[in-house]
């Protein structure tokens, strides 16, 4: 079985358009020490020399998460349509058809069903690329999916973030979509099914502030980016200079906002854990 | 100005023929149904010309009223409750209970503070985690007792402080939302000014949502979005039209549910008849929803929020491009 379904439309073979790329060799951003790119896909796009974290897409973090070919693709065919007709400099239309050639995806997220270490679960994975991740009516459809398909099929929810926030370019809809996933989530409760929130590197605004918080368990990634405003509108609020941990993932920890923190390597071993109990 | 001055002399004209007509038996009918006419036309004209800034502008005016001018108005012995349970207590969200047309709700209230001393005690309406969690706190109540949820919406945004990071806001406001789009009682929201982003939504998840002709409620601020779009937040004003943050645009965005006229110039310069026209509407809005029993009422709510958004089917593209 195919890893991501109607393949005429999605593009899948991510890895193959990095080969594509002139550049075999990426400077990591933490060390600066050149890699070689092959080097760092195989080593679950961790640095090889320091240990940081590069971004993972959602397909690649679909495919780190799951057993193999367990993974069918249920994200919804749909793309924004523009509703507020948006005056960028670029056009909204245009930049979701860049990004989408970009990226091969709809928009931010990908939904499936699969298995985590032969656990069933549906599985939801947003992907920083397309637009900061961020959620407007696609992704909170497509989140929404997610959590009605695990409530029909009696599938534990996880919800793997990457996202700036609300998308500006759809406005109130994208706000509102906060309420909209935020309402759905209470299918899970009302199911008796968990909800895992997976925090990665950015977990912000609007989607910190509605369904990733809303996690049975909430869990994460080393590196991860997890807070409400950003860093410098408080600093110019405050007048002062935020620590270097400020909203980082140990942060959270210690504020008693997530429940642990966790290494990309060990994450499906954690997610499976946490199943086992439920 | 000019143009107010002189839509009041044509009310005024008017009034003067009708009291001819009445007094001296003339017909003066056609005359005056020529200026109302035209008085029609002009109003229309003026509300035309207010474009999404000019509405920024109205909702930030600082002599629009705000919350507790509406909550002083509309409701009866209102009575303050204080207090997160954990924290502390935040000046920027008030609430407590009251009497609305003779029964008991549970109102909050964004409150922005009017002169400088008070606006510093309500931290211009910028909530911190524990204004949040004392939303949450009231809305428990409420559904303890049956009461039906009035929330009044007037923020620039939820408060950027390193303690309300430290103290979980986002966390707070997500939790808010949960709560309130649960709530098995009825709840209202109107948006009176400003609807700020995530400050606002937390306590904007209702069964019916109601703004004000002249208030905004926007995903961002116009600044902070001409910030991201041009790295200039003086192009405020192109990001207001851009953001169509205006009660016409949520209402056709299906996000709201009505839009509550303002007399004239807007709420600064006639709060009564403003707050009368909301008062009427919230009235409808809760007589309707008392009759609901709750699984209803939650259905309802339910499937209202499961249906925001727009998007449209993929067609399939070609995969040679």
């Amino acid at each position: 079985m195919p890893l991501f379904r109607d393949e005429e439309y999605l593009r899948v073979d991510f890895e193959e358009e990095e080969e594509k790329d002139e550049a075999l060799w990426v400077k990591c951003k933490s060390c600066d020490k050149l890699i070689f790119k092959k080097k760092l896909q195989e080593n679950n796009h961790v640095c090889p020399n320091c240990g940081a974290y590069f971004f993972l897409t959602a397909k690649e973090r679909i495919k780190s998460l799951t057993d193999e070919d367990s993974f069918e693709d249920r994200t919804k065919r749909i793309e924004s349509d523009d509703p507020l007709d948006f005056a960028d400099s670029q056009g909204y239309a245009e930049k979701i058809e860049e990004n989408q050639a970009d990226t091969g995806m709809f928009d931010a997220i990908i939904v499936g069903t699969g298995a985590v270490k032969e656990q069933d679960l549906v599985l939801a994975s947003m992907d920083f690329r397309f637009i900061g991740g961020s959620m407007g009516s696609v992704v909170g459809e497509q989140i929404v999916t997610g959590i009605e398909l695990a409530a029909e099929k009696g599938l534990p929810f996880v919800l793997v973030s990457s996202s700036g926030g609300a998308r500006m370019q759809e406005g109130l809809l994208s706000l509102f979509q906060m309420v909209k996933t935020t309402s759905a989530r209470d299918l899970l409760s009302e199911a008796g099914l968990p909800f895992i929130s997976v925090m990665t590197y950015p977990t912000t605004a609007g989607v910190e502030a509605s369904i990733a918080s809303l996690g049975d368990v909430i869990i994460a990634e080393r590196g991860a980016l997890i807070g409400f405003a950003g860093r410098d509108v408080i600093e110019q609020t405050i007048g002062e200079e935020l620590p270097q941990d400020f909203q980082s993932s140990q942060f959270a920890l210690e504020h008693g906002m997530v429940d642990s923190v966790v290494e990309r390597d060990s994450m499906r071993d954690e997610i499976a854990n946490i199943l086992e109990f439920f | 100005m000019s143009e107010e001055r002189t839509l009041e002399e044509l009310e005024e004209q008017i009034d003067r023929l009708k009291s001819l007509d009445s007094r001296n038996g003339l017909d003066l009918t056609e005359e005056i149904d020529t200026l109302t006419e035209k008085l029609a036309a002009r109003k229309e004209e003026s509300k035309e010309e207010r474009d999404e800034w000019d509405k920024v502008k109205l909702a930030r005016h600082p002599d629009r009223p705000d919350s507790e001018d509406y909550l002083e108005y509309l409701t009866d012995d209102f009575y303050p409750l204080h207090g997160d349970r954990l924290l502390g207590d935040d000046n920027a969200l008030k609430g407590g209970l009251a009497k609305y047309q003779g029964r008991t709700i549970v109102a909050i209230a964004q409150s922005k503070g009017g002169d400088a001393e008070q606006s510093q005690e309500t931290n211009f309406g910028m909530l911190r985690s524990e204004g949040y969690r004392k939303a949450r706190r009231l809305m428990n109540l409420a559904e303890r007792f049956n009461f039906p949820l009035l929330t009044i919406i007037d923020t620039p945004g939820a408060y950027p402080g390193k303690e309300a990071e430290e103290r979980n806001i986002g966390g707070m406001i997500a939790r808010s939302i949960s709560k309130m789009v649960s709530l098995e009682v009825p709840t209202l929201a109107a948006v009176i000014g400003e609807g700020g982003s995530g400050g606002a939504i937390a306590i904007g998840a209702a069964d019916r949502v109601l703004m004000l002709e002249n208030s905004i409620y926007s995903v961002i601020s116009p600044e902070g979005a001409a910030a991201i779009l041009w790295g200039d937040r003086d192009r405020a004003d192109d990001a207001a039209r851009a953001l169509k943050l205006t009660a016409e645009h949520a209402r056709e965005l299906g996000v709201i549910d009505e839009i509550i006229p303002e007399a004239g110039k807007g709420a600064h310069v006639n709060f009564e008849t403003t707050a009368d026209n909301l008062s009427e509407a919230l009235s409808s809005c809760l007589n309707e929803l008392s009759g609901y029993d709750r699984g209803k009422l939650l259905a309802q709510r339910r499937k209202k929020y499961r249906d925001i958004g727009s998007y449209r089917k993929v067609v399939k593209k070609k995969k040679e491009e």
